[in-house]
């Protein structure tokens, strides 16, 4: 249900006009990897050079903000009282404690937070990735009745707004079904994200049909091709999906704080919210004790991403398929 | 692999007449299609948007038409139709006017500033070869953060004694930005703003990489300098982006719910800055209203369609 959903909806034009713009979020398209950057049309590069200056300093300073709230977060949660003065933004050997740590893990446990943001998310992408890839396999490699109407839907339901179901989902799942305090509840309205699907249609487009005929011929099931053949060449868009999916419940809030009443079963994002709001008034150092548990939650999340980007660039479907 | 060297000769005409004489005995079968085993691999997806997002969506719409209660599983009880009743009490609520109100606000300039800011730093990205990839992951990474966790150091940033008011001195506001009615709503745009540019830096990126270098070098030829190719070439170029990138901003912004819950603690001060959807928390689940609810989601959704047909008329300008 985050905003990501609608990303490939465009990508797909993109993808029409350039076929090997694979990597959903053009990411691939500009990528700068080291060994790229002299295989460009000279002309461009010179021209690109003279104009970049300006560009270089505004980039920077974009990146000084984007980044700033992040470092100050992990400074301020190693203070042992809170340094707001301009100084304070450096770190001092004196005021530095781990103690804000086994403070918010005194009042939230975050091991557990965090085994239940990894089950929730976990649950997700599982459920993702399994039927994301038979059903983006099935559009794009399988002629059927009602193709059509599979495919109509998962671009219409990237538009529906998670808005109007918060109230019926929440009669359904958490009244009729009983399903409160319980990860099925939590993973349920996520479990398929429709964005991956389109991301592993759009892979599987471009593998050439004749390829899937030829396998067909042979006597091979669908089944089987799908495995043997289609999977292993599109792990690029697995990789992808996963990322993209990943962001979804890993960061929800909404749903998972109306699902859950119990402390036990609340992932990191709920919990740490509610210290937020109803306890951190009453702890020693409030501000140490949310960094710090900001950092927690935050760490997985842009690890993740840090550790993938490289991979997330590099990988292109065109040259995996051609290899 | 064998099946995949098998692959290459494929592509010529005996193939082809191979195909045909694998398809002559399944011709019954056509009424499902050559492979109708798709149906099996769609079915968990299909089944799972009926259920989970099609159902629900109507369910929506009929709560919101009948007085609703909550009860325990599996109990009947009597919902009668009450026609426009919700929607009568959800329009005539103040508290639900001031929400639509600030979100007005907050679209006002978040919306803006989204699509400015992110097409600029883009634009500025496709440019520079060094260290691009430093500054694509830097400005993604509010993106990829939960908004809960960066909530944390907002707070902290823009509390009262915070570091922002010791840098700005005696310019600080008084009452302080989160707790100060006419600046909790800019600063929470201002703070959704930051979080969500990254995605639409990466939505714009992918945009200018289809306009053709040919366009900038002939347009420098002919003497445009940098100011005059980027209104002339790039805002136009990347126009359906730009379309995209308000609808999205549109709509993240009628989604608030969890910048007003924590940052400013529950759409404070005095309710200058709850939001529709923290109104539908707190009157259909915490008060037990979901027909009034529901009733307000609709209106919103509505209300988001309509500002989404205005923009796409403002903002695609000719192309449609």
């Amino acid at each position: 249900m985050s905003i990501f959903n609608k990303a490939p909806l465009r990508n797909d034009d993109d993808g029409a006009r350039r076929p090997r713009a694979s990597a959903p979020e053009g990411a691939a398209s500009e990528a700068p990897t080291p060994g790229s950057v002299p295989s460009r049309k000279g002309s461009s590069v010179a021209k690109r050079k003279n104009l970049g200056v300006g560009s270089f300093v505004l980039l920077a300073l974009g990146a000084f903000v984007f980044l700033f709230p992040f470092y100050y977060m992990f400074i301020g949660s190693l203070q042992t009282s809170p340094d707001t003065s301009v100084g304070g933004a450096f770190p001092s050997p004196a005021n530095i404690t781990g103690e804000n740590y086994s403070n918010i893990n005194n009042s939230i446990d975050l091991l557990k937070g965090l085994a239940n943001s990894g089950i929730f998310t976990g649950g997700v992408i599982f459920f993702t990735v399994v039927f994301g890839l038979l059903v983006g396999y099935a559009l794009a490699q399988m002629q059927f009745r009602g193709k059509g109407f599979v495919f109509g839907m998962m671009l219409l339901v990237q538009m529906i707004p998670f808005q109007l179901l918060l109230i019926p989902l929440y009669v359904m799942i958490v009244r009729d079904y009983g399903l409160s305090d319980s990860y099925l509840g939590m993973i349920l309205p996520f479990a398929i994200n429709s964005t991956a699907v389109f991301v592993f249609r759009q892979y599987f487009m471009q593998l050439p049909s004749t390829l899937f005929e030829a396998a067909r011929i042979d006597g091979a099931s669908e089944l089987r091709i799908l495995w043997q053949i289609a999977i292993p060449l599109v792990r690029p868009a697995i990789v992808t999906a996963i990322l993209l999916t990943f962001i979804g419940p890993w960061n929800e809030f909404l749903w998972p704080f109306l699902v859950t009443k119990d402390q036990a079963m609340e992932p990191l994002a709920v919990s740490l919210a509610n210290y937020i709001s109803n306890i951190a008034a009453t702890a020693s150092n409030p501000f140490g004790a949310i960094l710090a548990g900001a950092c927690v939650l935050a760490a997985p999340a842009v690890a993740l991403f840090i550790f993938f980007q490289r991979q997330f660039i590099s990988t292109n479907i065109g040259s995996s398929v051609k290899g | 692999m064998s099946l995949r060297s098998a692959g290459v000769p494929a592509t010529g005409d005996s193939a082809g007449r191979a195909v045909d004489q694998r398809q002559a005995p399944r011709k019954r079968k056509n009424f499902l299609g050559r492979q109708p085993l798709g149906l099996l691999f769609s079915a968990p997806y299909v089944i799972f948007v009926l259920a989970v997002l099609a159902y629900p969506l109507g369910y929506a719409v009929y709560i919101s038409f009948h007085q609703f209660y909550f009860t325990a599983p599996g109990v009947q009880v009597d919902r009668p139709f009450v026609g426009l009743d919700n929607y009568i009490s959800v329009l005539s609520d103040p508290e639900v006017q001031r929400s639509f109100a600030n979100i007005g606000v907050f679209l006002i300039i978040n919306v803006p500033l989204t699509v400015g800011l992110s097409l600029v730093l883009a634009n500025a990205l496709n440019r520079v070869t060094r260290l691009k990839t430093f500054f694509r992951v830097s400005y993604y990474v509010p993106y990829v953060t939960a908004s809960v966790a960066v909530v944390g150091v907002w707070l902290f940033l823009f509390q009262q004694n915070g570091l922002v008011n010791s840098i700005l001195g005696p310019l600080a506001p008084n009452p302080s930005w989160l707790t100060n009615s006419w600046l909790a709503m800019p600063t929470v745009a201002l703070y959704v703003t930051w979080k969500q540019l990254g995605f639409f830096i990466l939505l714009y990126l992918a945009a200018l990489q289809n306009i053709p270098d040919e366009l900038y070098e002939s347009a420098s030829v002919d003497g445009g300098n940098k100011w005059v190719q980027f209104w002339n070439i790039t805002v136009p170029g990347v126009r359906s982006a730009s379309v995209l990138v308000t609808l999205l901003a549109t709509i993240t912004g009628a989604n608030l719910f969890t910048e007003p819950y924590l940052l400013t603690g529950g759409g404070g001060p005095d309710g200058a800055s709850t939001s529709p959807v923290f109104l539908m928390y707190q009157k259909g689940i915490l008060q037990g209203n979901p027909d009034v609810a529901a009733a307000l989601g609709v209106v919103l959704v509505i209300g988001v369609l309509l500002i989404a047909l205005i923009q796409k008329r403002l903002v695609g300008g000719k192309e449609d």
